[in-house]
């Protein structure tokens, strides 16, 4: 029995009713559904917003994170006046206030292996909107082993992905992506960046299947892998195809069990920068001014790319891009000591393994980057 | 001649280029020009060995070469290959 629309409902629903393919009936479908949304960042806030207005019954957020200042850019679910409170707590708020005819449970929680299944368990079907690898990966084999549709979507500057992965009835997101890339080899938001708008692209299209999910209209994107190129404004469909051999839905699955997804990805399950290479090659900022003031002869190799020095740039370093890093080795001399920054520390470090591997010894990685250096030392520098 | 697009993640080691048009008449030869022209790319496409990552796809048209013929797949005039990486961003 689907539950009964008041009149106030059927007055706010008039757009979807008046649709042939939505209806009554469609609006009682929505009213009865249930999502849980993983992340309430770039994608997670069009989501939310868009299941929320369109009146899904209960939606489900999970998230562990505060609004943060660099959040505002694209997370149009939160605002300024809520800068420092918890993003969950932000994000239901605002719904509340778009239509407080709906169900918003919190999860103020890092979603992992001990708490997926009770989290996921009240809810239909689940929207991947997270940051990070070892999260995809759980969200994933929690809805092969659970049966829940996953709509999955994913964004880099200015590319998106969006797909609905189904096991039940086409391919998973291992049968697409076996392995995780190596720690290091695809950078995150955080360093890379991300166009403000990419995610609202991609997360109503996460947000338009999920509501063809629960109508039952149209045809989900099963099977099919949605790329988006915002530069020339370019969609395209590639098929999609389930993997005999995959781990977790094919003929034998190895998977049977949620795993430690940290390990398996060899990287946190999270977008923070942790600008650390380890306490033996670090150097923080203010021991670095100490040893500049000392006179010590310090190489400085900035290893950001070439327009991240209009934001901000240190003093008679020398920019040599990660990107070429590994081919302008030569440049440098492994007699010199040598300090590596770049925004945050994460390049740096990356910068590091390939000189360390090389068998360079005298080289250390600025902690915390430049924003370090702006914060701790001279705070005529912007943080970035 | 083929095109081969490159996703953003891997433009920083292909100097910056979105697309490029490059001899080849299987996607094995088109992919031994790329890395010639940019070695930096050789580590984001193939593992130790010379078999494709896992976790990168390479497509003609909407088919994923996979189904096709792998690396043997047949190239000709005005084919686009996509390189589909895999990308965690939310």
């Amino acid at each position: 029995m689907l539950p009964e629309l008041s009149h106030e409902e059927i007055h706010r629903y008039s757009r979807h009713l008046l649709i042939p393919d939505v209806g009554l009936k469609g609006q009682q479908k929505l009213k009865a559904a249930s999502v849980l949304v993983i992340g309430t960042g770039g994608l997670g806030s069009p989501v939310a917003l868009y299941l929320a207005a369109a009146g899904v019954g209960r939606i489900g957020l999970v998230d562990y994170d505060v609004v943060d200042y660099t959040n505002l850019q694209r997370q149009i679910i939160h605002g300024q006046s809520r800068l420092g409170d918890l993003k969950v707590e932000s994000a239901r708020d605002r719904m509340l206030d778009l239509n407080p005819e709906i169900q918003v449970d919190v999860y103020n929680e890092f979603l992992n292996s001990e708490n997926a299944f009770e989290i996921a368990e009240p809810y239909d079907l689940i929207v991947d909107g997270t940051d990070n690898f070892p999260t995809r990966y759980l969200v994933n084999d929690l809805c092969v082993l659970t049966g829940k549709p996953n709509v999955y979507g994913s964004i880099f500057r200015f590319d998106g992905q969006a797909s609905v992965f189904y096991a039940k009835e086409g391919p998973c997101y291992r049968c697409l992506f076996p392995e995780p890339p190596p720690h290091g080899l695809v950078p995150s938001c955080a360093e890379g960046g991300v166009l403000g708008v990419l995610p609202g692209t991609i997360g109503s299209i996460q947000a338009t299947e999920a509501l063809k999910l629960i109508l039952g209209i149209g045809e989900p994107l099963i099977g099919k892998l949605l790329l988006y190129d915002a530069l020339d404004l370019s969609f395209q469909t590639v098929k999609l195809h389930k993997n005999p051999d995959c781990k977790i839905c094919g003929e034998n699955p190895e998977v049977t069990a949620l795993i430690d997804y940290e390990a398996f990805c060899g990287v946190p399950s999270h977008d923070h920068e942790e600008g650390s290479a380890g306490e033996e090659w670090d150097i923080t900022a203010t021991e670095l001014e100490a040893r500049l003031k000392e006179g010590d002869d310090l190489l400085l190799v900035d290893v950001r790319e070439p327009h991240e020095l209009e934001i901000s740039n240190l003093k008679g370093s020398e920019l040599i891009p990660l990107g070429q890093f590994a081919s302008r080795l030569s440049e440098l001399d492994s007699s010199q000591d040598i300090v590596l920054f770049c925004k945050a520390g994460t390049r740096s470090t990356r910068a590091l393994e390939i000189m360390a591997s090389a068998g360079f010894k005298k080289v250390k990685n600025l902690k915390g980057g430049i924003n370090a250096w702006a914060m701790e030392v001279d705070p005529s520098l912007p943080i970035y | 001649m083929p095109t081969i697009k490159i996703p953003a993640p891997l433009r920083p080691y292909a100097d910056g280029q979105r697309a490029l048009i490059l001899p080849g008449r299987n996607v094995a030869e088109i992919l031994e020009e790329i890395v010639t022209l940019y070695p930096e790319l050789k580590k984001h496409l193939y593992g130790d060995d010379t078999q494709l990552r896992p976790f990168v796809n390479l497509f003609l048209g909407d088919e994923n070469i996979k189904e096709l013929q792998g690396l043997d797949t047949p190239l000709t005039e005005g084919d686009i290959i996509l390189i589909i990486p895999s990308i965690a961003g939310g």
